[in-house]
């Protein structure tokens, strides 16, 4: 065992295979109550040729094997309840248990969204409060809280820009994104329509103000900007960015999967945004869960109000609020019912915790990414020198020539107990490492990481063989990607029966 | 705060080893003028007890008291307390989508095991890791059908969920996507006759739903071959999943797109759920989303990781299949823990009671006066009635108001 490794060591996990291959006939793991109503018939209340016979291969099994089966397979995973998970552009910070109890209570996940209005007016004080919020945070307003992601957000967003300049007679052809973009910016421009014209970023990688003027013609609807940028950086031209763009009729979009670096500093539509999603399993810490679910809300200026996703949360006199279904000149509807209530209550949850203080969770955030820039610059190297705010991105030059890449770095980083950064992104930087500690780890958790990545580096130098085919202590090793994709296997199948196999 | 993990003199001790003078230093970048003085004006700190008091509070003020029989998307089915146990623990609940297939094996394989169960309820071939919910999957399907085929008018049946279609409207508009309505029969089912005349060699796809918003169950068989003769893709919405407990399931669909809410999620007024895309094996390049597949390690063991990626927006930017990224995780975990615990037995034992007390409570109804059944045609879970005013003035006999029941 390598001294070294400090926060990790190897244990036993359990083996586990599949649910199917567990399964065998006559067990359950649920009983329902007795039915109280006569039995239907399925054949005559369905019709024969409706009727289903039971399903190939649908497990069974008990109730203990069932909580065993997940339990095992929980305890392969990483998650921020074990250390730290500085994936940078993801915020993996602490998920608070008091939301997730909240979003349990009887009369909060038990709601319809049919229900009649007067019967969730609890619901929608909740929905009211956290627009108020998120308002006050970013500066606009109006926002919508119905998209179910960052990514559906940022669609909803590039709508209301359409709907806007349809409004004045043009929608205009192109949507201008910066080369160090996520990928979903230029997937969702498509989406809603656009042609993506791709800005490239000048040699400390800002955003080209003086190219930019140039490629702000009257076919750009709009400049998609990550602010800060997706290299930690603060885009401190923005707020001429947003009048070159407005002089010539186009808006601003802000995508805010970095807002973990300005809540409570500044506000986006101070800077100029016209309009921005807020991706709030980032920045207000609803669960990452995996893959989602998350929320996206859109906040925006007053020009785009109008256009706003149905249904529209309304003030009714006496303070009563309701959803209404029906907008002159909105977008439309973006999804079913009323967005990702139970993501929206989270979020609200940890607002209150805060309060005002979420300007000491930013300050923090910044804090600890600077604090591991410090210690990493000279170990790493750093390929832009502009001060970073919630994240820092390195790059593998320095480990290169000795054959080893920032992949490798990230699996080896496994080893001494972390899950990896971020690796090759942005694609602006060649062989990325983007670290983002969020404001939720000790100076102790940075201080250990950062002994690890120093020690990782010395590896790289002194025995490269050990960084390149890391992980060494995972319960499998590196998995074949390409196998994968070659002949994809995306389910499991019952093994052929012995007549089958004969054939 | 409680959340954060340093004291003041390790903050000072950070500053101090960056070089900092003050944490305002670190904001440098931000111009001065745009810097906020003054702090935010949102309620709190609140601690724990009084988070937790906010929103009982906010619950007391909805529908506490009520039983609903409201459906339409959405439903409250019995769920088990093991479902939620597992959804919280925190390596399931605080881990990141499985990049680093390593140390994420225990959410790739929920994955695949999720896809599986997809793919045995829906008699498809392959399904993908999660859509944000049933009525932007629908929309999704299109999307696919419009790759596959090349063609953009789309026939979506009148019976389809209405916010189900509201959402393909709001996509299509942009897309150059042309969506026209099928009307629905007496029966409440599709008018075959009037999607015969509706369908030429420029649709790529007719969507239906099954069983469908009047809780009408649709045969599809006899709607796939027009439709497929025709070179269209058909594709099938489902939105009441327990429904394939006992119904036939839409096998010879080419795209279904399910809503998962049913299988062990709650209302939520209205989210999060989990949408679900399953479609033919040959069409799985054109399918939008994550999906996990089966591989081995270095050392030949058995392993999942995230594949075909290169459909996805991180890979082709705009040339993806869809901009989803984050999707709905967590909830496809809660049902691939819902069906394995409800199983094969429990999952028709559910279906089968659903039906039963969907026909008791149709039978019940029906013997009262003014009562009328609007179709005549089987159902699953849900159904419409029509009640004939009993105060209005100018009695027309004529139904003035349906109201959906379900069980």
């Amino acid at each position: 065992m390598n001294t070294k490794i400090k926060k990790a060591s190897r244990h036993t996990n359990q083996n586990e295979g599949l649910i199917f291959e567990k399964s065998s006939p006559g067990k359950r793991a649920f009983e329902l109550p007795p039915l109280d109503v006569p039995a239907a018939d399925p054949d005559e209340a369905l019709g024969g040729n409706h009727r289903r016979a039971g399903i190939d291969g649908f497990p069974e099994v008990s109730e203990i094997e069932v909580l065993r089966h997940f339990t095992r397979l929980s305890t392969w995973n990483y998650a921020i309840d074990l250390g730290m998970y500085p994936l940078g552009s993801c915020t993996m910070k602490y998920n608070p248990r008091v939301n997730e109890f909240i979003a349990r209570l009887d009369g909060i996940a038990t709601e319809h969204p049919y229900q009649p209005q007067e019967l969730s007016q609890g619901c929608l004080k909740v929905l009211r409060l956290l627009e108020k919020c998120l308002l006050e945070i970013t500066g606009m307003d109006a926002i919508t809280l119905q998209p179910a992601a960052g990514a559906h957000g940022e669609m909803t967003g590039l709508l209301l820009i359409r709907a806007y300049l349809e409004k004045q007679g043009n929608p205009r052809k192109k949507v201008l994104i910066p080369d160090s973009a996520h990928g979903t910016n230029p997937a969702t421009a498509v989406i809603a329509g656009y042609e993506v014209e791709n800005i490239k970023s000048e040699s400390h990688g800002q955003i080209d103000v003086d190219k930019l003027r140039d490629q702000v013609t009257g076919d750009v609807a709009a400049l998609m900007i990550t602010n800060p940028s997706t290299l930690g950086i603060f885009e401190q031209r923005i707020p001429e960015i947003a009048e070159i763009l407005h002089a010539k009729g186009a808006l601003l979009y802000m995508d805010g999967a970095n807002m973990n670096a300005l809540a409570g500093v500044t506000r986006p539509g101070d800077l100029g945004a016209d309009v921005m999603h807020l991706n709030l399993h980032k920045t207000f810490s609803t669960p990452h869960g995996g893959g989602g679910p998350g929320a996206g809300p859109v906040a925006m200026k007053k020009i785009l109000e109008p256009f706003r996703p149905v249904p529209i949360l309304v003030e009714k006199e006496g303070g009563r609020l309701a959803l209404e279904p029906v907008r002159p000149d909105s977008i439309g509807r973006v999804k079913a019912f009323a967005g990702n209530f139970g993501v929206l209550v989270r979020a609200l949850a940890y607002i209150l915790a805060y309060g005002p203080g979420v300007r000491q969770a930013t300050e923090d955030a910044v804090l600890n990414a600077n604090y591991i820039r410090k210690q990493l610059e000279g170990v790493y190297e750093l390929p832009y020198s502009l001060p970073s705010m919630h994240e820092v991105v390195f790059s593998d030059a320095m480990q290169k020539k000795n054959g080893v890449n920032t992949m490798d770095i990230a699996k080896r980083l496994i080893d001494y107990g972390f899950h990896p950064y971020t690796t090759a992104f942005p694609l602006i930087v060649p062989g990325a490492l983007m670290i983002e500690p969020t404001e939720s780890e000790s100076k102790e958790e940075c201080d250990l990481f950062i002994e690890a990545m120093k020690a990782i580096a010395e590896e790289a130098a002194t025995k490269p063989e050990i960084v390149k085919t890391a992980p060494h202590t995972t319960r499998v090793r590196r998995l074949d990607e390409v196998g994968a994709a070659r002949k994809p296997v995306l389910r499991w199948k019952p093994p052929a029966r012995r007549s089958e196999a004969a054939d | 705060m409680r959340y954060l993990p340093k004291s003041p003199a390790e903050r000072q001790e950070m500053l101090a080893a960056i070089g900092a003078k003050s944490i305002e230093e670190l904001f440098s970048s931000i111009p001065d003028r745009f810097r906020l003085r003054e702090a935010l004006n949102i309620p709190g700190p609140y601690s724990e007890a009084e988070v937790i008091q906010y929103f009982k509070d906010r619950a007391a003020e909805n529908s506490n008291g009520y039983t609903t029989f409201l459906g339409a998307g959405v439903y409250n089915h019995l769920r088990s307390v093991v479902t939620d146990a597992i959804i919280q623990r925190g390596e399931f609940l605080t881990s990141y989508t499985p990049y680093q297939a390593e140390i994420t094996q225990g959410t790739l394989q929920t994955i695949f095991e999720f896809q599986t169960l997809m793919c045995q309820l829906t008699g498809q071939e392959v399904a993908n890791a999660s859509m944000y919910d049933g009525s932007t999957a629908t929309t999704e399907a299109v999307l696919m059908a419009e790759r596959l085929t090349g063609r953009q008018r789309v026939l979506v049946a009148r019976s389809v969920h209405p916010e189900y279609r509201e959402v393909l409207k709001t996509y299509a508009k942009n897309s150059g996507l042309r969506v026209e309505e099928i009307p629905f029969t007496a029966k409440g089912t599709v008018d075959a006759k009037a999607l015969q005349v509706a369908l030429k060699d420029d649709v790529a796809a007719v969507v239906v739903q099954t069983p469908n918003f009047f809780g009408v169950i649709e045969s599809c068989a006899p709607l796939a071959d027009v439709t497929q003769a025709a070179g269209a893709m058909f594709a099938v919405a489902i939105a009441e999943g327990v429904s394939l407990g006992l119904v036939k399931p839409p096998a010879e669909a080419d795209i279904v797109a399910m809503e998962g809410q049913s299988f062990g999620l709650p209302p939520s007024y209205g989210g999060p759920f989990a949408g679900v895309i399953a479609s033919r094996e040959k069409f799985v390049r054109q399918m939008p989303g994550r999906l996990a597949g089966q591989t081995t390690d270095t050392e030949g063991r058995r392993g999942f990781v995230l594949t075909l990626a290169t459909r996805e927006q991180h890979i082709r930017r705009e040339k993806a299949t869809s901009n989803i990224c984050t999707n709905q995780a967590l909830c496809a975990l809660a049902a691939t823990v819902h069906l394995t615990l409800l199983g094969k037995e429990g999952l028709r034992e559910m279906a089968q009671q659903n039906l039963s007390k969907a026909q008791f409570a149709l039978s019940e109804l029906l013997k009262i006066p003014g009562v009328r059944r609007t179709f005549d045609a089987p159902f699953f879970n849900e159904f419409t009635v029509e009640i004939r005013s009993f105060c209005a003035k100018k009695s027309s006999g004529r139904s003035r108001w349906a109201r959906r029941i379900r069980n």
